[in-house]
């Protein structure tokens, strides 16, 4: 496999703060790629560089390898890349068929099935003449995922998909990113539940104070003493560290 | 039996009717140039109204520099006439010139305007509609503090009114149907996505320079055209009329009243506000009078109906119809639950809170 979405030593900066430092990930076409790291290490700094939310300082962001740095996040939408964000974001006065139809590039009608085949798929679909801004938190979270889905993106990131619901709903979502990556769709995850990434992800990049850390499968991440340590804080690096792929 | 479905289009379509015939019998029912002056400056805030809505109700973006397009529209069609001595009834040919100007002006006005948002975009808009005013009264092209004045209408005083009334409800019944067909569009849901999430529309595709810039343009596109129909129909304009601070103030006050973001919400604002306006400014003596009642109202619908008259109403209505049934009805599914995942057996979705 060809890594489909590659970002090439991305630095990001806010004043004197380096939320990404020289942050090189690649993710391969068709996987499920995780991205950990603790509280402020520049996960979802790199997910807004990627998706053209914010500029980066340095660096170079691919897609398929056609250069996207700082693209404007409409253009990176219709180039294939569609993402969820942390604390849900939707159209909250609009209904939830209606919040579908915004991304949709097709036609009234062929849009209109489109969308009800997305909201169906991710279960909502009973939902779809309601005002968004009545769904919960959980259904908001599918509503988000299902309205990525309408333009047919070619990688989907997920920030946080398993934040703040409850289990049978993180393992609804989980199912429905195993569809559609079955389907063939490429898929960057941030996630803080790790039992949803180790379960999920086929690699998983870990980035500490905006730089990668290790990367790896789940299963030598799991266990490599730089991710651990910073996720504990504790300098447990010179104890026999695990041989994650990439320092 | 009709369906539940069909039951409320076919009264809003009945009720349609009864307003079509209502509107077009007016004048041979309420004969007096007083009341028709009434209906005739309630026509144009509903077309101007109805237009600003388009753009600042849909986006989110208010705009207080409507009265530029309004005003340019209106010294466009005078300056015409004057320089191309054009008279008569031909002077309707130049409403188009109107309208263009508008179009023209709201190019770079946008452009520069909606970069920016929020009390940023509002603060820029008035400072464009002082520019306007403020060169309105300068230049000498403009007549400069005098303005200019309309070419002779050859019509009858009796019919003066009438003729205007019919041309004034022509445009008002434009400007809504325009309205209702851009919010009824996919370019009408991308307006009001921007107005919940410009960003989060930015993410899924939508193009919101390009979006809100063209709804500017259409907005402005018809307010200057009603400006020249306005400026024929006063037979003058000077810059504090053409360029008159309180125009966007009273736009705003109507789509507040009737309901911003709806199509009837601002033309029942307008229905009430500009007659009303007219008749305080007539009955009292002080001409503060109105301004004064105008900013108290104000006061008690950001109080009492924040949402205005179309959508508080609807909700009692609903609540109404809802009374005594539950609170959160089941919601049907069509699909059979997926597969269980390792570990759960729980329903596909949460519950709603």
């Amino acid at each position: 496999m060809s890594a489909l979405l590659r970002t090439e030593d991305v630095r990001k900066a806010y004043g004197g703060v380096h939320a990404l430092d020289s942050c090189t990930v690649e993710i391969e076409e068709g996987s499920v790629a995780g991205l950990i790291g603790p509280n402020g290490s520049g996960k979802t700094t790199l997910f807004n560089v990627i998706t053209g939310y914010a500029k980066a300082d340095e660096g170079q962001v691919y897609l398929a390898d056609k250069k996207i740095t700082n693209v404007t996040p409409d253009k990176v939408f219709a180039l294939g890349i569609g993402r969820t964000f942390q604390l849900t974001r939707i159209f909250a006065s609009l209904t939830v068929l209606e919040n579908m139809l915004v991304a949709s590039p097709n036609g009234r009608a062929a849009a209109r099935k489109r969308a009800m085949e997305q909201l169906e798929f991710v279960g909502i679909h009973g939902h779809h003449a309601e005002l968004a801004g009545t769904l919960s938190y959980g259904q908001r979270k599918l509503l988000e995922l299902a309205y990525v889905l309408v333009a047919d993106p070619a990688v989907i990131l997920l920030d946080e998909p398993a934040g703040g619901v409850n289990l049978s709903l993180i393992n609804h979502i989980a199912e429905r990113i195993r569809e559609l990556n079955a389907a063939g769709k490429t898929f960057l995850i941030v996630e803080h539940n790790m039992e949803f990434v180790m379960g999920l992800c086929d690699r998983v990049t870990v980035l500490d104070s905006g730089a990668v850390v290790a990367a790896g499968p789940p299963d030598i991440i799991r266990t490599d003493r730089r991710v651990l340590n910073a996720y504990l804080g504790e300098d447990l690096a010179d104890d026999d560290p695990h041989p994650g792929e990439q320092a | 039996m009709m369906s539940t479905v069909s039951r409320p289009r076919a009264a809003a379509g009945l009720g349609l009717i009864v307003l079509a015939v209502a509107a077009i019998v007016f004048p041979a029912v309420f004969s007096s140039p007083v009341v028709t002056n009434y209906a005739v400056y309630a026509l144009i805030f509903v077309a101007v109204v109805s237009a600003w809505n388009l753009f600042s109700g849909f986006s989110g973006y208010i705009s207080l520099g409507q009265a530029v397009f309004f005003g340019s529209g209106a010294y466009a069609v005078g300056i015409a006439a004057r320089d191309w001595h054009i008279n008569g009834v031909g002077v309707f040919a130049l409403l188009p010139l109107a309208a263009a100007v508008g179009a023209v002006i709201a190019v770079p006005f946008g452009l520069v305007a909606l970069r920016v948002r929020r009390h940023t975009f509002i603060v820029i808009t008035i400072a464009v509609f002082f520019i306007f005013q403020l060169a309105a009264a300068n230049f000498s092209f403009t007549g400069g503090s005098v303005g200019v004045a309309a070419p002779f209408l050859p019509w009858s005083p009796t019919e003066f009114n009438d003729r205007f009334y019919y041309i004034t409800l022509a445009c008002a019944v434009a400007a809504i149907v325009i309205a209702a067909l851009v919010r009824r569009a996919r370019f009408g849901l991308q307006l009001r996505a921007i107005r919940d999430d410009e960003d989060r529309a930015r993410g899924l595709g939508v193009r919101t320079m390009r979006v809100k810039l063209s709804a500017f343009v259409i907005s402005a596109t018809i307010t200057g055209l009603v400006g020249g129909v306005w400026f024929l129909y006063l037979t003058q304009v000077e810059p504090p009329s053409g360029f008159d601070p309180l125009f966007d103030l009273s736009l705003v006050l109507m789509a507040f009243l009737g309901g911003l973001g709806t199509i009837s919400g601002p033309i029942i604002g307008a229905l009430i506000i500009e007659p009303g306006q007219l008749y305080l400014t007539i009955k009292f003596t002080n001409g503060y009078a109105s301004e004064i009642l105008l900013g108290a109202l104000f006061l008690l619908i950001v109080l009492f109906v924040p949402r205005g008259i179309v959508p508080t109403g609807g909700e009692w209505i609903r609540r109404l119809r809802t009374r005594g049934r539950p609170a959160v009805p089941p919601v049907p599914t069509a699909v059979p639950a997926p597969a269980p995942s390792e570990g759960s057996d729980a329903p596909v979705t949460e519950a709603r809170r």
